[in-house]
């Protein structure tokens, strides 16, 4: 990994972060006619990101384009690892944006779900590219606080509940993180990765390892790891459609488990001890999410404990500590932003069509919904690891790097845990979409288009890049690699 | 070095009281008092613009924030459960300062390698607004994007009207009486439930 | 090193600690809603006063304080929206007791 020579090098990476706030400011200007503009606003913008991240060649991320306003000099850089997240990051606002613009009632509400989408993506964009420690928490923050008023959009009980749970929980982790940037700029002198890095290099005192131990509590509480999960599947059964689209596809991911993944890569190293924590954190995290997720009757938390028990795989994985590892965690992150938006947006459809997420009432819905049914077949086949879908190549990924890495068993529970995730989603889809229509949704009809082309486009996605997954592994994966 | 420890120990009595004062405005006020006692500490380890950050905005804007929600948020009639969390208020935190003797007396007994820890060499004559603006300048935009998230936030939760909640102030009072009765408190309940199940 | 400097090393390792702990305990104890957010706000301080004392001790003073600037904007804007909840919150049960909030389980 060169960081040389990033000062003075800037370019298509800052536009990312820019263009939404220019664009936020713009469409608040006290013009009324310029709110319409929003919603295609943002879509364009996750579309341009989305082309950007596909076809623009990594050296052209980093060359100065032009001087603009001295802001040339930001310390902004893009890597393998970042293409992968804003990728993610694209297509889930995608997909999002659509559900949760007409999903929401009233104008008003339209407007400030868009707002605060846009505010969110500036936070999601930015840790991809930043070099800093205390930077990263910045914007992992705004971030988050978006998520707090997105959960409570509607101002149901049920919305500000799960927004307040959320609140408190992460502001403990936000304190946990900043403990252990004071820590490692106690000893290292700087917050900068380089700087950190060098420090830690070879260093194994009580400081470095306690330091690097609080740091990953934070992460993991933000990231909804077990055991301190306890406000995630608050928070996405409560918070409207779209919004649970967007955290569960990808803000809560980004938050946690992509600044796990940037950490150890590019700061950490390798930390024995730490990645025992690692192992059996993900282990246990996979395990408690499958068993939870079996009991639920509400449709959405039962996907909630299973993004819980996807995001144990990715933790896994990272813990397995070699390349191969790092490769499946990455590529499991952005399977998981993929199947897991799709799942989510087929909930809502549901929701919206039969008023209710209690799957004990619901029956045949496939006979009314075709194209959701269907679709949310791909979805679970490839969460469960079915080939030739995606999510089948990158859990085989994750399997072989902790088969390797020696760790035997865990690689073991981790392929049961995958018969496990395939017996609640075949429950789950025979509870609702399969057997007999019940009467009292016998009037139903299929989603609207906005809830629809998501999902085709999803499913697309998921099984193209099964299908052709020799191509995404040599564009992609492979070269994450290659840190 | 006295002063640095009535300080810190100061800091810690209030930061305790505003734990577990049982009224929440003296709570508060206990809070705004830590701020100042915090930014005196602040003053003394040489970071005067921080320190005056921490009083004035910690010190003054949140507490202003704690003293409007607090007046927004007092419940017309005290209700069963607020009055046992009242009762049971003392049991419950007195463990408090137990815990932090008992705290203390572990970490006292922690041996530091004080003279072992690596401590990077100074830069001289660095100014705060200097590596604010040259080289924090990420943390910059980063606020300005969560001053956009807190004024969205506060458009959306302070509106007028909650959905499916339509109490004004005289409804609220009107229905207080009756449930302050124990007669009529059960069925005044199932109604008031029924009245937002059909309403919501 | 001083011996002022290890002295005030020793005294941080005693007192930011327990006013974590002190932070802590008021989240988890309390059952006002309000007095959550005062946890919250001792853990920032606790973790201000950290900051201001690494800056101190390593000579750091100028990106310590920056940052703790940085860090106590966040901190408003957590509070303000927090406030806005827990208005709201209010609206809706009259209360501000934390068992109110349990409809979401399982």
């Amino acid at each position: 990994m060169n960081w040389e020579g990033w000062k003075g090098v800037m370019a298509v990476a800052a536009f990312l972060i820019f263009v939404p706030l220019i664009g936020l400011i713009v469409l608040n200007l006290p013009f009324g006619f310029l709110r319409r503009f929003a919603f295609a606003y943002a879509l364009t913008l996750a579309a341009c990101q989305a082309a950007l991240a596909i076809f623009l060649p990594l050296p052209l991320w980093n060359r100065v384009l032009m001087p603009f306003f001295g802001l040339e000099t930001l310390p902004l850089s893009v890597d393998r690892l970042s293409i992968v997240l804003l990728l993610s990051v694209a297509i889930t606002v995608l997909a999002a944006l659509p559900v949760g613009y007409f999903a929401a009632r009233g104008a008003n509400r339209r407007f400030e779900f868009v707002c605060l989408a846009v505010l969110a993506v500036s936070g999601m964009n930015a840790p991809a590219m930043v070099h800093d420690l205390f930077s990263l928490y910045v914007f992992i923050e705004v971030t988050t606080v978006s998520c707090f008023v997105l959960i409570a959009l509607a101002r149901d009980k049920d919305g500000l509940e799960g927004g307040f749970k959320y609140l408190v929980l992460s502001a403990v982790a936000s304190t946990a993180m900043l403990t252990a940037i004071a820590l490692l700029l106690m000893t290292s002198g700087s917050t900068s990765f380089m700087a950190v890095r060098a420090m830690l290099e070879g260093n194994s005192s009580i400081m470095a390892k306690l330091s690097i131990a609080v740091f990953v509590v934070g992460l993991f509480i933000k990231g909804g790891v077990v055991p301190f999960h306890g406000w995630l599947p608050d928070a996405y059964t409560a918070a409207p459609a779209g919004v649970t689209v967007l955290m569960a596809g990808i803000a809560t991911k980004t938050t946690g488990v992509y600044i796990l993944i940037r950490l150890f890569v590019s700061v950490f190293g390798k930390v024995p001890h730490i990645q025992s924590v690692l192992l059996f954190a993900g282990a246990l995290t996979i395990v408690v999410g499958a068993v939870a997720a079996f009991g639920q009757k509400d449709f959405k938390r039962m996907l909630a404990y299973s993004s819980i028990s996807q995001m144990g795989y990715i933790v896994l994985s990272l813990g397995a500590g070699s390349a191969l590892g790092i490769a499946g965690a990455v590529f499991h992150l952005f399977n998981h932003a993929v199947f897991k938006s799709q799942l989510f947006v087929n909930a809502a459809a549901v929701e919206e069509q039969t008023g209710t997420r209690d799957m004990d009432t619901m029956g045949g819905l496939s006979a009314r919904m075709p194209v959701t049914g269907a679709t949310s077949v791909v979805a679970f086949l490839s969460t469960a690891g079915v080939p030739p879908l995606a999510g089948f190549w990158s859990k085989l990924i994750i399997v072989i790097a902790v088969w390797n890495s020696g760790n035997r068993a865990y690689a073991v529970i981790s392929v049961l845990a995958c018969l496990l995730t395939c017996a609640y989603f075949l429950s789950m889809q025979r509870r609702v979409f399969f057997g007999a229509l019940v009467q009292q949704f016998s009037q139903i009809q299929e989603a609207r288009l906005p809830f629809l082309l998501p999902e085709m486009a999803l499913t697309l996605i998921t099984i193209g890049v099964g299908v052709f997954f020799p191509r995404v592994l040599d564009t992609f994966i492979l070269p994450v690699r290659a840190f | 070095m006295t002063v640095n420890l009535v300080l810190l120990s100061g800091l810690l009595i209030v930061a305790c009281v505003a734990v577990m004062k049982r009224d929440i405005v003296k709570a508060a006020i206990a809070l705004a008092l830590t701020s100042i006692t915090l930014s005196a500490f602040m003053f003394r380890l040489a970071s005067p613009l921080a320190a005056v950050f921490e009083l004035s905005v910690c010190g003054g804007l949140v507490t202003v924030i704690f003293m409007c929600t607090i007046s927004q948020t007092k419940p017309l009639v005290l209700h069963q459960e607020d009055d046992e969390e009242l009762n049971t208020h003392g049991w419950r935190f007195a463990a408090l300062p137990i815990l932090l003797l008992l705290a203390a007396g572990v970490l006292a007994r922690v041996p530091i390698p004080v003279e072992g820890l690596a401590l990077p060499p100074a830069t001289p004559g660095a100014d705060v607004r200097n590596v604010l603006w040259t080289e924090r300048q990420l943390d910059l935009l980063g606020q300005t994007l969560i001053i956009f998230v807190g004024f969205f936030g506060i458009l959306v939760l302070f509106k007028r009207g909650v959905p499916g909640v339509e109490r004004t102030d005289a409804e609220r009072m009107k229905r207080a009486p009756s449930e302050g009765q124990d007669l009529n408190s059960a069925s005044a309940n199932e109604e008031t439930a029924s009245e937002s199940a059909t309403r919501g | 090193m001083t011996s002022q400097m290890a002295q005030l090393i020793r005294m941080m390792t005693i007192f930011i600690p327990l006013l974590f702990i002190a932070g802590l305990y008021c989240i988890v104890v309390t059952r006002n809603l309000i007095r959550a957010l005062i946890g919250i706000e001792i853990l920032s301080k606790a973790a201000t006063l950290l900051l201001v004392a690494v800056g101190y001790v390593s000579g750091r003073g100028a990106l310590s304080q920056a940052c703790v600037i940085t860090l106590i904007m966040i901190e408003v804007v957590v509070m303000a929206i927090a406030a806005g909840i827990i208005v709201n919150v209010v609206q809706h049960t009259d209360s501000l007791d934390r068992r109110n909030l349990e409809n979401l389980k399982g």
